[in-house]
């Protein structure tokens, strides 16, 4: 499955696991350590249309509210609803059961703009 | 020297007490740390002389003692009812009266617990599955749900019904005159209820939700059940806005599946006071607990497993969301929603319907005494509760004019020849006969 | 507590059946006699059954678990906790206040009119401004008020391109939410290094499309914005207007009026400045004041005399319309009203005066253990913070639950956004240097915690009714009230 290392990241702390034009979306374990006790995952509806780099669905702790941003452009096909349920999931396994939602990839270039593990590791 | 020792009572520093500190802040003079551009600084505002505390009891007096309260015959959003000693005796104690916000929840379990108490009462009480900590009053807490409803169905049509308190629809106004939503009237039936064939067709051409209000401004009940499948049926949201304490005896919004229910919720256990401070109800279903705004209180669990309770959902709020928050609300009215607290406690289920069912007594035999006389027919066939219509042969306001000479407040004129009456637990049978005697004889 | 019940037991488990409080009436009256049954209640009522008695020591009980102003010293920065006077509480609960309902026709209302009246022509003298409303219930709604009044102004002249609100980062969450329910976009700006208003970032912001500019003064970390009236100058010649969040007015109450300094729109919390009580958190008021030139964009109806008879106006056709319901929180306006007759113009220079006096001595008295994080004189308030390298693992949060155990209220913790691990101070002009004295040991007390046994100060409180709180459980699965 995805891990650290197949997995393309967003500067904004989102990575995205790529296949037969397919991201899966989730936040990096950096992202998950910032936010801390993850209370609330308000996720996008399956079927919006979503733009690189725009906000698309919010991640919620005690104290804070934070964005998450699309990595790519394209359409919703599926949500996680296992980490609206239990939205611990998400600071438990960021890169496993705690993914957010699936975009179908509208425009294959941009995934140019995304960086690789070690060039992510390296904004930190 | 008297001024000295009056403006003493707000700053306790003693003239050496001030000396000491500047001289441990490391300047001069007052003048020296104050920060302010000189050219700002220009001199003592003109006061007039300031009052002791005994001066200020006798003025205070003197000013109250110009108004002229009468006896209560008037609804129309805000309704007298008795409130019982003990529940001022308790809100107005230091530890609530002089709280801030429970923010240090741990220094705050007081009135944390009694806003849960408070939330679990108004649920109780409407049916409903939410309450959130209160609004400023029922028109903020209607306009509240009303964007709510427009966030949720991606729709800014509300419809609302004609016979909603004037003064809500024109807070609905000032909210929404940037805010791009449209606000549509729902006319009425001859019977004083809203006609259902016009909102049907309003609905069918796309609304968020419709505001419905039982018993409405004019009294008048509402076919709730009805309204509700027509409002669903057309993939709108139901807002009801109701009296609270008609929900001693009245059908609950929850029982009528209401989206969001708010209503002005002075009348439980707050004095009239011209109109303020007010107590804004604001339920809904549990579904739409994250789009609502407004402080919630849950309970929780310290750290070694005792039950408390804290101020929650936080993450929704301005102070985090900032402008992408669902409202700028930043407080609650704690105190009034206490009193209501309290009032609800010490009434209990049966003493709230023994207040409801007086005041469907009370408002029937003032209508029923009044309109034996010509001269006074009742409007509106709809069944009522506390407040009916009066179409009256002498000019309404001139009835006002008159009952107030003798002592009564006679309703509120809605048209020339229209008076608005109220009657609730408050009035006494002979105050009703009374007023009925003033008003027959106004020729 | 010695109590028949834990502190922590719900009224609705204290319930018996049939157990009766106050008899409010009587009545034989049967509703299904009067209305058809689909009108009528099908279900029960789920609260309480407790006597009169059971509901007092309910209450009661309740009530002494608060930290309350009454008994604590309470530094909360921004919400300016100053001393509730007890006279106003008695005089505005007068019957001849309390009962009058807002439909009396006007000449039964003189008093209540008259009191509105005056506190609005105290409040535009204090501040130089023209004229106020005092429907607005809080500090937040007195915004949204001023916002609306604003996009007026701006609609009246046609100016229909200005939708920006710009807001320095330091501000109130409350002002961009304004913002944004005034139906405008808000326009964050960075402060300066020092804390204050970046000149050239805001001439940066300002364009044709700035409809008005919301500032606190001071601002929200306690300093003066020294260059207002140029940054006054710079937003009116850009076509806009200056708001002022008065959160902070007690710093300048009595020194400095608001309109000198060019501001166009300001709202009072009263239940800040004017010394009416919190409430746990409300009711309040927040009016509204603006300039010569906006009086008729003020909320209808506004309050008028004519030899000596209080009276409605007639509705101007420019109002922004109505904030609420009726007329405002009557009850805290007698209160204000009573605070203003008690002060003259020398008092009221004392207040801001002894207000600043107290935060600058917190602050220097701090300053080896809790630094200021903008190492200058400030107003009625200080922003302090941890220095981390002598006390790495110790939060915000510690500092403020510890003093809660040595009796302190806590202050304001984590804002300003731009402070890190801030604490601000407000000690209001109403304490002595006695009760700041005390405060500052106690805080130094707390500071050679953090040194030296750090990981203590995440056991407090100790001492308050409960321990720290699983917040995070609270909002995972939200408990908002009782069920069956």
């Amino acid at each position: 499955m995805y891990n650290q290392e197949n997995c393309k990241f967003a500067a904004t702390h989102e990575w995205a696991y790529i296949e037969n034009g397919v991201a899966t979306v989730g936040i990096s374990d950096h992202a998950q350590h910032e936010i801390s006790d993850i209370v609330f995952v308000e996720l996008p509806k399956v079927g919006t249309k979503v733009e690189q780099g725009k906000s698309c669905c919010v991640i919620e702790s005690v104290k804070s509210a934070s964005d998450i941003y699309a990595p790519v452009s394209g359409e919703i096909i599926e949500v996680n609803q296992a980490a609206a349920d239990n939205p611990s999931i998400v600071n438990q396994a960021p890169h496993g059961d705690g993914w957010l939602f699936k975009i179908k990839i509208s425009n294959q270039d941009e995934v140019k703009n995304l960086l690789s593990f070690d060039a992510y590791k390296a904004t930190l | 020297m008297l001024i000295k020792q009056l403006y003493n009572m707000f700053t306790s520093n003693t003239k050496e007490d001030l000396a000491q500190m500047l001289a441990e802040i490391g300047v001069k003079s007052f003048d020296e740390l104050l920060p302010v551009p000189q050219v700002l600084l220009k001199g003592n505002i003109n006061l007039p002389s300031a009052l002791n505390e005994q001066e200020l009891t006798a003025e205070v007096k003197k000013i109250a003692a110009k108004n002229k309260p009468l006896v209560n015959f008037a609804g129309g959003g805000m309704q007298e009812h008795f409130v019982p000693a003990a529940v001022n005796a308790l809100s107005t104690r230091g530890e609530f009266l002089t709280a801030y916000t429970p923010y240090q929840a741990e220094a705050s379990q007081g009135t944390l617990q009694a806003i849960y108490e408070y939330q679990s009462c108004i649920c109780a009480l409407f049916d409903m599955d939410i309450s959130n900590a209160s609004h400023y009053d029922g028109a903020t807490a209607l306009a509240e749900a009303c964007l709510a409803a427009t966030h949720l169905k991606n729709n800014k049509t509300i419809l609302y019904t004609k016979a909603l308190q004037p003064n809500y629809a024109e807070v609905l106004k000032t909210y929404f005159k940037n805010a791009e939503v449209k606000l549509k009237e729902v006319p009425l039936n001859t019977d004083g209820t809203t006609d259902l064939k016009q909102l049907e067709t309003l609905l069918k051409n796309g609304a968020a939700a419709f505001i419905l209000q039982t018993p409405n401004y004019f009294g008048c009940l509402e076919s709730a059940e009805e309204i509700s499948s027509l409002v669903h049926t057309n993939n709108a949201l139901l807002i009801a806005n109701v009296n609270p304490t008609s929900l001693g005896i009245l059908q609950t919004p929850g029982s009528y599946d209401a989206d969001f229910a708010v209503a002005e919720g002075q009348g439980l256990g707050n004095a009239l006071n011209y109109g303020g401070p007010t107590l804004g109800i604001f339920t809904c279903k549990k579904q739409f607990v994250r789009n609502m705004s407004g402080r919630l209180c849950g309970m929780a669990k310290d750290k070694d497993g005792k039950r408390a309770f804290v101020l929650t959902l936080q993450a929704r709020e301005q102070h985090i969301r900032r402008e992408r928050a669902s409202s700028n609300i930043c407080s609650n009215q704690a105190l009034c929603a206490l009193n209501a607290t309290i009032y609800l406690t010490l009434l209990g289920p049966e003493g709230l319907k023994e207040v409801a069912l007086k005041n469907l007594e009370n408002a029937h035999y003032l209508q029923t005494e009044l309109c034996k006389y010509d001269g006074f027919a009742l409007k509106y066939k709809a069944p009522f509760y506390n407040e009916f219509v009066v179409t009256t042969k002498v000019p309404a306001a001139k009835l006002i004019k008159a009952a107030a000479k003798k002592g009564f407040l006679a309703g509120i004129a809605l048209a020339k020849n229209e008076l608005l009456l109220c009657s609730t637990e408050v009035n006494t049978k002979t105050q009703i006969d009374a007023l009925v005697n003033v008003l027959k004889e106004v020729k | 507590m010695t109590n028949a019940y834990p502190h922590n037991v719900l009224s609705i488990e204290k319930s018996v059946k049939g157990r009766r409080g106050v008899r409010v009436c009587t009545t034989s009256c049967k509703a299904e006699n009067i209305l058809p049954s689909k009108y009528l209640r099908k279900t029960g009522i789920n609260l309480p059954e407790l006597s009169e008695f059971d509901t007092v020591r309910h209450f009661t009980n309740l009530s002494r678990l608060n930290f309350c102003l009454d008994t604590h010293f309470y530094p909360l920065g921004s919400c300016t906790m100053k001393y509730n006077p007890k006279s106003y509480d008695v005089l505005s609960a007068l019957d001849n206040f309390t009962s009058l309902h807002p439909s009396l026709p006007e000449a039964n209302a003189q008093g209540t009119l008259q009191i509105i009246y005056e506190l609005d022509n105290m409040l535009a003298k204090i501040t130089g401004l023209s004229a106020f409303t005092l429907q607005p219930s809080a500090g937040a709604h007195g915004e949204f008020c001023g916002a609306l009044i604003a996009r007026a102004y701006h609609a009246s002249r046609k100016d229909k391109a200005r939708t920006q609100i710009i807001v320095p980062d330091t501000a109130h969450g409350t002002n961009p939410a304004t913002a944004a329910m005034a139906g405008c976009e808000v326009v964050n700006i960075k402060s300066a290094q020092n804390g204050k208003v970046d000149l050239a970032e805001l001439q940066k912001a300002l364009s044709e499309k700035t409809a008005l500019v919301m500032l606190t003064i001071p601002n929200t970390v306690g300093l003066f914005e020294e260059d207002i009236l140029q940054i006054a100058d710079m937003v009116h010649k850009a076509g806009a207007l200056l708001y002022m969040d008065g959160a902070n007015l007690n710093a300048l109450i009595g020194l400095v009026k608001p309109a000198d300094m060019g501001v166009d729109i300001m709202h009072i919390n009263l239940h800040k400045t004017l010394a009416t009580p919190h409430g746990g958190g409300g009711p309040g008021a927040g009016a509204v004041g603006v300039r010569q030139g906006l009086e008729d964009f003020l909320p209808n109806p506004r309050v008028i005399c004519k030899d000596g008879k209080y009276s409605f106006a007639k509705k101007s056709k420019l109002s922004i319309g109505k904030m609420k319901s009726f007329y405002g929180n009557i009850a805290i306006l007698i209160r204000a009203y009573c605070y203003l007759k008690q002060l003259d113009g020398e008092a009221l220079k004392d207040i801001a005066k002894n207000a600043i006096i107290n935060a600058n001595y917190v602050r220097v008295k701090l300053k080896e253990y809790f630094p200021a994080f903008f190492d200058t004189k400030c107003m009625h308030e200080c922003v302090l913070t941890i220095d981390k390298t002598k006390m790495p693992t110790v939060k915000t949060l510690d500092i403020a639950k510890n003093l809660l155990d040595k009796g302190f209220h806590a202050p304001t913790i984590y804002f300003p956004l731009i402070v890190p691990e801030a604490l601000m101070i407000e000690p209001t002009e109403t304490e002595n240097k006695q009760v700041l004295d005390n405060f500052i040991e106690a805080l130094k007390e707390i500071y050679n915690k953090a040194l030296h046994t750090p990981d203590a100060l995440h056991d407090a409180p100790m001492n308050c009714p409960v321990k720290r709180i699983d917040e995070v459980s609270a909002a995972r699965e939200p408990n908002l009230r009782w069920t069956k």
